[in-house]
């Protein structure tokens, strides 16, 4: 008995313990890989589609290069909330909560290890898509430089974007628990309904998340309302749009993590 | 030492556990038999935390098992077999769950040896068969030498080697002096393990004693268990006494091979 008690080491199991476990977890899955590094190359090859098909110089040609970052959003977030899903599909979510049964601390872990993670592959996939776009700009459109005003923020809130939007999976697996219906929640409030609700409330519309990635973060300068157009909303400043969405990923992530320190695993 | 006091758990109208008690020691191998649907999973489900009880307790050397300092170090637990990701390694799963508790790397290929894995410890373990994956269930259990060893089942799926090398374990395990707290409906393979028998029956507590004493008056054991949960069984209509600790009813009227009575 003596010689079994005495192997345990001093102090207690923490954030750095469950953390090293769910970075092993992440980089052990290959799919965790091919996600990334897929929705960095579509969001590069959108870049550059868009570069070889800009031909007015006048418009902001750095959110034109950023625009693949959209479309990436779809895979970051559902790859955060099958972090969580895949926990309960597969059963392993018994041998986690048997390592590290304090499950705000876990859900935490998770948060910061993915969000490193996505916001690696959000920054990359950002800066490439931007030097590629640029570079396959034509028309003698001149591409734009990191120099320029707003350009250096627009690329690194791409980048961020990818992060957040991320975390707001993981949010939102936590919370539903089901593969299917996580993901399905995710695309539909993320993509589709943007697309009602944009065109028809533009006062909402603006505090989109995919709006606020697109139109707010993105750009260099956020477009303004036109002048005398009637009942015009305009959309968040770069740094405003960036507090709204760390804002949802933090609620998505406390509703989510309340939500499992409560419900039986 | 384990308690378990008044646990009780509700799923909707169902009583899984109804106010069960009972304690486990160290130095013995303890069985926990019942019917299926008796409650026993969801008794392991609760005393791991998985579940919170309605009411009562469960306490792990006085601690609440979240409060554990290093839960994989103190409790190694086997559920249903397959807790694992399909897409990772064997040796890759238990990496993850040694860091978490702070468990050295070299432990892992200790327990992926011992269980007999080490051919397959890189292979993705969603193609593993039924004994494979119960084998990575229990390296998972050992990972951390735990003195409290809770396993439902975990003869499952193991093949006549197995089962054996299983056997074994469990006895040195117990001998060692750790807390060994094996759940099967396979009476037989109690027999042969278990010192301490803890019987259940819809949630609630029929029995906690020895094997011995248990078998003493029955022709085996798992006459003596069928006798004992019959009464308590789901199916059974109801206004049958409860408990069904009586075994004045033996030998139950059968009808002969011949066809006679």
């Amino acid at each position: 008995m003596t010689a079994l008690a005495a192997r345990m080491p001093a102090g207690r199991y923490g954030f750095r313990h469950v953390a090293r476990m769910e970075w092993i977890k992440l980089r052990s899955l290959r799919s965790t890989w091919w996600t990334l590094v897929l929705s960095a190359v579509g969001a590069v090859a959108i870049g550059v589609a868009v570069g070889l098909n800009t031909t007015n110089g006048t418009e902001d040609v750095t959110n034109n290069a950023l625009a693949g970052i959209l479309p990436a959003l779809l895979l970051s977030g559902v790859l955060g909330a099958l972090l969580m899903t895949s926990e309960y599909s597969s059963g392993m979510i018994r041998s986690t909560l048997a390592a590290s049964p304090r499950r705000p601390l876990l859900l935490a872990a998770k948060a910061a290890v993915f969000g490193a993670a996505a916001l690696a592959f959000g920054e990359a996939a950002s800066f490439i898509a931007f030097f590629a776009g640029g570079a396959a700009l034509r028309h003698g459109i001149a591409a734009p430089a990191l120099s320029q005003p707003g350009v250096l923020r627009a690329v690194v809130l791409g980048g961020t974007g990818f992060c957040l939007l991320g975390l707001i999976g993981l949010g939102l697996g936590a919370i539903i628990r089901h593969s299917a219906a996580a993901i399905a929640v995710y695309v539909g409030c993320l993509f589709v309904l943007p697309t009602f609700i944009g065109n028809l409330v533009h006062q909402v519309g603006v505090y989109l998340p995919i709006i606020i990635v697109g139109n707010s973060l993105t750009t260099t300068q956020p477009a303004a309302c036109r002048p005398g157009a009637a009942d015009c909303t305009p959309f968040l400043s770069a740094w405003a749009g960036l507090g709204v969405l760390a804002l949802y990923a933090a609620v998505a992530l406390a509703a989510g993590g309340w939500l499992f320190a409560r419900r039986d695993a | 030492m384990i308690e378990v006091q008044e646990l009780t758990k509700r799923y909707g109208s169902t009583l899984a556990v109804d106010a069960l008690s009972f304690d486990l020691r160290p130095g013995t191998v303890t069985g926990f038999l019942g019917a299926n649907g008796s409650g026993k999973s969801t008794t392991m489900r609760l005393v791991l935390g998985l579940d919170s009880p309605d009411a009562g307790r469960v306490r792990i050397d006085g601690h609440r098992f979240r409060d554990l300092r290093w839960p994989l170090r103190e409790v190694g637990s086997l559920l249903e077999a397959r807790a694992f990701h399909p897409g990772r390694s064997a040796r890759s799963h238990l990496a993850a769950l040694a860091a978490s508790n702070a468990i050295p790397p070299r432990r892992v290929d200790e327990v992926i040896d011992l269980v007999g894995l080490t051919s397959a410890a890189s292979r993705r373990a969603g193609k593993f068969s039924l004994g494979m994956a119960q084998r990575l269930g229990i390296a998972a259990a050992l990972l951390g030498d735990p003195r409290v060893l809770l396993l439902d089942e975990p003869v499952n799926g193991l093949d006549p080697a197995g089962i054996h090398w299983i056997r074994d374990l469990l006895t040195s395990l117990a001998a060692q002096g750790r807390v060994v707290f094996v759940s099967s409906h396979l009476i037989s393979e109690m027999a042969l393990v278990a010192e301490r028998l803890i019987v259940i029956g819809q949630g609630r507590l029929l029995a906690d004693t020895s094997v011995a004493e248990m078998s003493a008056g029955a022709p085996s054991l798992e006459a003596a268990f069928l006798a004992m949960t019959e009464p308590s069984a789901e199916y059974r209509a109801a206004g049958l006494a409860p408990g069904g600790r009586e075994m004045a009813a033996w030998p139950p009227a059968t009808t002969r091979r011949d066809g006679s009575r």
